[in-house]
């Protein structure tokens, strides 16, 4: 949990901080804080506690209640603890007429939690979604920067599988940091 | 088969690396403006184009450019609305995560028509792994000398960024987008003023989107009159649609302006027909907020007349007979699929995005959700049908953006078109129970 | 100076006058109402929508008219500008229509709300309203928040008029108090408990315009409508010192800025004039204050109110023991 270590990036989220910033106009850097958001979610278990949106403010130099109003407002953000794997199984529309609600029931019954829940290892958490822009390749499901699209019930088994056996936490960054 | 003006090059291997782009003909179209051409002829040559925005508005994009505010000494910006999150659309992921460079381009002559020295790409923040794809990109740009300072020797700077959003498809209306990209919630702002005159803080600033500024390339390439010949009448050029739903051939296909819808959805070379043979019940022709329409009039107009992909003809008979083009995310629907169980997955999804900001969309988008659980469960009764009719309307036109009457046409048209089936569930709501069960998995029994 | 007509009536007004501005100028019934806009505050107002008007010729240079209802206080009149407020029904049914969505969520709790007899929200419902809601939904609620010594906030009957957070944000410095989440959801809170600790953070409590933040000092003293206001003033470093006293006897049971006929406020005060200062000593008493009361409670304007016409239907279904169609669900009139 976020409160039993310190809250502080490491050298190289830091100096990915410095080049967001570096991005716009001096004084503006109050507009990096969605994506220094995302790192502070990937860097400090997968969720948003008050004193790691206080430590964004800090480092942004804004009022703690600017980070908690965007933080708040963005349905990417988790505002409570999550599972290692976040399941976000779209459900408008073109991936309803494809059968979303039977990968959602499936993914519910094989590990027994609804929609919204967190397994109680702590490994998955299972959430519905409105539209991801995948609608073609429906249905299909976000885990972590990846979609998992055209899925069957036997697929959506194999990368249930996957995901456990890999055991890491999957984050919105997986592809945010590395850039350079 | 129509041009392809933006998937030319699509399936050449490699397409998305520098190198390939390059020797493929890429950044052609900068090398010009930057070198023979002036930004007033870039504007002219936009305008001559005929080029209507691709977010779904549809407004003449040099138009739109002609209206920037230049008063000197203030920077510009120009800033690249790849939020993409229409339900039903998905053309702008295929695009970027395909061709990032055209992208690049497209940005990169756009900005010196506008005289922006700083450019951002806001990409939604599901489009996470798209995020890499276009970083990558922009730094082999850079490192080839099409960004950054005197590009090409021109005396041109331009810095292009990337901007990543965390999940709102509000911040798809420019002026959230905007907000967003101060750091803010995604709040629309109150207009005027318009962007062109005080956009991003404060400066003048064009919102385009990523498939407009892609067609700003061969409009360069090839010239605004050769771009504007393509199509009939105000539609001019190719246009990305998304195909899904209940078809052979769901994706991304690259359409010449009047193709008509009959082909678009029957032929091998686009959609394929619908899944299984069945009889097509209902498209949604532009996107989740455009009116839904029957099968009748989506082929043909109430006139008789083949109805065809062009933003005149897909209008035809306005709201009562007819739709809009939209983004052209196109959901076709089988004729096993309830009308009002889809439409109430469009009232979910506009519940849950609505930024809550005004009191018609933040209360209205809510009631109308729930009078559909209501129904779907089984406790509708047909004054709610009328009661729906009546906030949809007290939402239409009421709101500070466009999300109250994105939320309130698909509502609308579905009681116009098939209020029976609403009808049907409130009077035997025994029957929801056997809709259930079409539910379909592709390649599995449900 | 353009000139703008609004519901027949014209007037001169400086460039960059609002159409709400301008029909305040002209004043009476043409007079659209405002929950979020307010004058004092930058940025305020577009929000609630119930100040929409018709504009049906958009200028002299240009007469077209607008496509759609315009919120009165974000638009700039023009000159040769036509305005329809009270005279086109379509405005007063879209406005009705806002009233709904106002009420839609507010628990109606006015017998134990303090803000009752000086609410706008009441007024608003008794002069733009219909008598029922078609709304059978729960109402949503909120997590209690505790938001101080001074200030008691009532999430359930906010109606995000923003106006708090424009104090906050344009009175106050270091800003603590703001909006959160999205949607139907959204709240303005300070979040995690955070006191709001300044000396400004008072006239939150009046620019609300309904129970949402009310005096905790003053909470379920009294009906507002059994107190009797006075202006007073005193010496004070932080503020004016101008305020409004309201007495039961001779107790001074709270103590607010002064309103105009808009009920907004004239001078802002400070926290201590507001909260500390109790004592008839402490004060200069001015005289009795004139209070605009159009507020339903304060008028005993039950009588006019049009005849409320009772559903008998679902009483009798009642006592005929009638279920509902499904066995469950709520026992619905429209379902029998």
């Amino acid at each position: 949990m976020a409160g039993s270590k310190k809250i502080q990036f490491s050298e190289k989220a830091m100096a990915y901080v410095r080049e967001l910033i570096a991005r716009y106009p001096a004084g503006k850097q109050k507009s990096a804080v969605i994506p220094i958001l995302h790192l502070a979610q990937a860097e400090f278990d997968g969720w948003l506690s008050a004193p790691v949106m206080d430590y964004v403010a800090s480092l942004l130099n804004i009022q703690s209640i600017e980070v908690y109003e965007v933080a708040s407002f963005y349905s990417m953000f988790n505002l409570k603890p999550v599972g290692k794997c976040t399941i976000e199984v779209c459900h408008t529309s073109s991936c309803w007429l494809r059968g979303a609600e039977d990968i959602i029931r499936h993914i519910e019954k094989k590990l027994n939690i609804s929609a919204g829940e967190t397994t109680t290892d702590g490994m998955f958490t299972l959430k519905k979604v409105e539209c991801l822009g995948a609608c073609g390749y429906a249905p299909m499901f976000q885990v972590g920067a990846d979609f998992y699209e055209n899925l069957t019930i036997q697929k959506t088994d194999e990368l249930l599988e996957k995901f456990r056996k890999e055991g890491k936490r999957q984050t919105y960054c997986n592809h945010l940091v590395d850039v350079k | 088969m129509g041009k392809k003006l933006l998937l030319d090059k699509v399936g050449v291997a490699g397409i998305q690396k520098y190198d390939v782009y390059r020797r493929e003909g890429g950044y052609a179209a900068v090398e010009k403006a930057l070198k023979a051409l002036t930004p007033e002829i870039i504007l002219d040559e936009v305008k001559k184009s005929g080029l209507r925005g691709r977010g779904g508005a549809g407004f003449p994009t040099g138009m739109k450019w002609s209206f920037l505010a230049k008063p000197p000494g203030v920077p510009r910006h120009l800033v690249c609305n790849a939020d993409e999150s229409e339900p039903g659309t998905f053309k702008d992921r295929y695009l970027m995560e395909k061709l990032p460079h055209l992208l690049i381009e497209g940005m990169i002559t756009s900005s010196f028509a506008l005289g922006a020295n700083t450019s951002y790409i806001y990409i939604r923040g599901e489009y996470a792994y798209i995020y890499k794809i276009l970083e990558t990109a922009i730094q082999e740009a850079y490192k080839a000398g099409w960004l950054g300072k005197n590009i090409l020797g021109t005396g041109y700077d331009l810095d292009l960024y990337m901007q990543i959003g965390a999940g709102a498809y509000i911040c798809g209306e420019e002026t959230a987008l905007l907000e967003s990209l101060e750091g803010k919630r995604g709040n629309p702002r109150i207009k005027p003023p318009f962007p062109a005159i005080a956009g991003l803080w404060g400066r003048p600033t064009v919102v385009n989107n990523v498939e407009t500024l892609m067609a700003v390339v061969p409009i360069i390439n090839f010239g605004g009159e050769a771009y504007s010949k393509i199509g009939i009448g105000r539609s001019t050029g190719t246009k990305l649609i998304s195909a899904s739903g209940h078809i052979n051939k769901p994706g991304v296909y690259e359409i010449d302006l009047g193709l008509p819808v009959e082909e678009f959805i029957y032929s091998q070379e686009y959609c394929g027909g619908i899944l299984g043979g069945r009889k097509m019940k209902a498209v949604v022709a532009g996107g989740s907020s455009v009116p839904i329409l029957p099968t009748e009039l989506i082929l043909r107009t109430a006139k008789g007349e083949p109805r065809l992909m062009t933003y005149e003809s897909l209008g035809d008979g306005g709201f009562a007979t007819g739709t809009m083009l939209g983004s052209g995310g196109f959901i076709v629907m089988d004729e096993s699929t309830s009308i009002v169980k889809n439409l109430y997955t469009f009232s979910r999804f506009y519940h849950h995005e609505s930024c809550g900001q005004c009191s018609p969309c933040r209360e209205g988008t809510g009631w109308m959700e729930k009078i559909l659980h209501k129904v779907l469960s089984g406790h509708g009764t047909l004054r709610d049908i009328d009661l729906l009719w009546d906030i949809q309307q007290k939402i239409d036109g009421k709101t500070i953006c466009p999300l109250g009457e994105a939320a309130a046409w698909p509502v609308a048209s579905a009681i116009r078109h098939f209020r029976s089936e609403f009808e049907d569930f409130v009077k035997n709501p025994q029957s929801i129970q056997d809709v259930k069960h079409y539910y379909r998995l592709t390649g599995e029994k449900a | 100076m353009p000139k703008v007509t609004i519901d027949g009536q014209t007037i001169d007004v400086p460039a960059g006058t609002t159409i709400l501005q301008a029909a305040r100028m002209i004043g009476g019934d043409i007079v659209p109402p405002a929950m979020c806009y307010y004058s004092k505050l930058k940025t305020s107002g577009g929000y609630c929508r119930t100040c929409i008007v018709q504009v049906s010729q958009g200028s002299t240079a240009d007469p077209r008219p607008m496509p759609k209802p315009v919120a009165s206080c974000r638009t700039n009149v023009m000159d040769g500008m036509v305005v329809k407020n009270i005279t086109s029904p379509e405005v007063l049914e879209a406005r009705a229509g806002v009233v709904e969505f106002l009420l839609l969520n507010h628990p109606l709790d006015c017998p134990i709300c303090d803000q009752a007899g000086e609410c706008h929200l009441q007024d608003l419902g008794y002069e733009h309203g219909k008598a029922d809601t078609r709304y059978e939904f729960e109402r949503r609620t909120f997590e209690k928040i505790d938001i101080g010594n001074y200030i008691q906030l009532h999430m359930t009957r906010c109606i995000l008029c923003y106006r708090c957070v424009k104090v906050a944000d344009q009175l106050t410095d270091g800003r603590v108090h703001g909006v959160i989440n999205r949607g139907e959801v959204s709240e303005i809170s300070t979040y995690i408990q955070n006191a709001i600790d300044n000396d400004l953070s008072g006239n939150m409590i009046d620019v609300c315009p309904v129970g949402a933040l009310t005096d905790k000092t003053f909470r379920f003293k009294n009906r507002v409508w059994f107190t009797k206001p006075a202006d007073a003033n005193c010496t004070c470093t932080k503020c004016t010192g101008k305020v409004r006293l309201w007495f039961k006897g001779d107790e001074i049971l709270r103590v607010t800025a002064r309103k105009d006929e808009y009920g907004e406020v004239v001078d802002w005060i400070c926290n201590e004039c507001r909260f500390k200062k109790r004592k008839l000593s402490d004060w200069v008493i001015e005289g009795p204050a004139k209070v605009n009361r159009h507020s339903v409670i304060s008028q005993n304007h039950y009588e006019s109110l049009r005849a409320i016409q009772f559903d008998t239907r679902l009483q009798t279904a009642v006592l005929n023991g009638h279920k509902s169609k499904l066995g469950e669900g709520p026992l619905n009139p429209n379902n029998l």
